[in-house]
């Protein structure tokens, strides 16, 4: 199990022990994280699952691919940290990582 | 305007509606499908129809296109009549039973039996988070270009990187007074050809280019007159008066929610004999009914469909004996397929 937190806009902390090879999406609805949607169910295909990367993270969860940056084109409120959390899979490198929900989802 | 009759109106072309025009095809039920996209497939066609689906019995994977296109063979011999484009506006139960269905264009059509297939909703354009963007819409915000000349001689400014985005760029910057394109990044995911036409227009100084995303709009009465824009580089204000957001599609139940039925959090209950609504006639399959264990899958509501036809059967000829009968072995069966 790998330690992953979700803050809610408003502020409430959702500490998870998400499984390996999970997306980070996942264990944000099996644990009712509110403000994630995931309208598509995982495909990215509808950047409802939008979050914030906390910065200490970045560099260690990377870049979007291609794919998932046109996605993005439909979130709102896109800053550089900003990812779809169903493209991140959870793994022990991940552990600790912390992630922010915005205010909306598209 | 003219009133078409039918047997059974689906509201809705996804998966779950097209699959229903088979089960009901075999007992002689004759179908119309509405759908607000220009196409069939619902969700599979306009979510993710390159995407794989693992879950439909006997392939082992397909995608959404590809099941959308194997449905359209599959219901084939049955001729079922489609209005895509339409969004179903109005539904009035008639005297002499049976109802009549209106569209958002005004069509008509009567038919004895509603089946709502409509997945998540009907598509719509989603709205930026804009304060205030309301009072602008129709005004001076749009979502989708009806008429060009709306915008002739306005200073326009267009969101979004897709192929929405650079069409209308390419198509409205020879009429408007001035055009911008705001994207939120110096990237875009639409065809590489409108991509090279409108750098061309931009370096020819024809269309203008901001890095950013709408933060907020000036104006008063619905007619605005600037746009702003947050950027990396600080905030900008552009003179404008007309703005055409691209930023995808949502699913929002819609005028269905005014029906009268009972609703259980956007989702409408039935029974799991039937999958009848609160209102008799009115059926409802797929990712839109609920009952308790309900499975948001496909393949649910394909069995949905073969149990709603069963009771649509009775009510469309209530005077015919149900012979239930497989494909396999039944001739009467095959030769609606056109296999006998």
């Amino acid at each position: 199990m790998t330690k992953l937190t979700f803050i809610a806009f408003d502020g409430t902390r959702f500490d998870i022990d998400a499984p390996n090879g999970s997306t980070a999406m996942e264990n944000a609805i099996r644990n009712d994280v509110p403000g994630i949607d995931a309208e598509c169910g995982g495909a990215c295909a509808c950047a409802t699952c939008h979050v914030y990367v906390d910065e200490a993270w970045r560099e260690i969860v990377g870049d979007p691919e291609p794919m998932e940056e046109d996605m993005l084109d439909f979130a709102f409120d896109v800053r550089p940290n900003s990812r779809l959390s169903c493209q991140i899979r959870i793994s022990d490198k991940l552990d600790g990582l912390v992630l922010s929900v915005p205010e909306r989802q598209a | 305007m003219e009133r078409t009759k039918t047997d059974v109106v689906i509201v809705g072309a996804g998966p779950v509606g097209l699959f229903a025009v088979f089960e009901l095809g075999l007992y002689d039920l004759k179908c119309h499908l509405i759908d607000i996209l220009d196409r069939p497939g619902g969700q599979c066609a306009e979510l993710y129809p390159e995407k794989p689906i693992y879950d439909i019995p006997a392939w082992p994977v397909i995608t959404g296109q590809g099941l959308t296109d194997r449905l359209m063979e599959q219901i084939e011999p049955f001729s079922p009549t489609f209005h895509f484009n339409r969004m179903v506006q109005k539904l009035d139960r008639l005297h002499e039973g049976g109802f009549v269905v209106t569209t958002d264009e005004g069509e008509e059509i009567e038919c004895k039996v509603v089946v709502i297939a409509a997945g998540g909703g009907s598509f719509q354009p989603k709205r930026p988070p804009v304060p205030g963007i309301e009072a602008f819409e129709n005004k001076s915000v749009f979502y989708s270009v009806r008429r060009m000349d709306d915008f002739r001689d306005r200073d326009v400014v267009i969101v979004g990187g897709g192929d929405s985005a650079l069409d209308w760029t390419l198509n409205l910057q020879p009429i408007a007074k001035s055009l911008t394109l705001v994207h939120r990044r110096d990237q875009f995911r639409a065809a590489p050809d409108s991509v090279s036409k409108m750098m061309a227009l931009r370096e020819a100084g024809k269309v203008g280019f901001t890095m950013g995303q709408v933060s907020g709009i000036v104006g008063r009465d619905g007619q605005m007159e600037g746009v702003l824009i947050k950027g990396n580089d600080g905030d900008v204000e552009l003179k404008a008066d007309r703005l055409l957001p691209f930023f995808g599609l949502t699913m929002k139940l819609g005028p269905i929610a005014d029906w009268g039925l009972n609703l259980h959090e956007n989702l409408i209950p039935v029974d799991t004999a039937k999958f009848e609504t609160s209102e008799p006639g009115i059926f409802a399959i797929g990712d839109i009914n609920w009952y308790p264990g309900k499975l948001k899958l496909i393949l649910s509501g394909f069995h949905e469909a073969a149990l709603m036809t069963q009771a649509a059967k009775k009510i469309v000829h209530p005077d015919d004996r149900v012979v239930f009968q497989y494909t396999t072995s039944s001739t009467n069966l095959q030769k609606k397929l056109g296999v006998a």
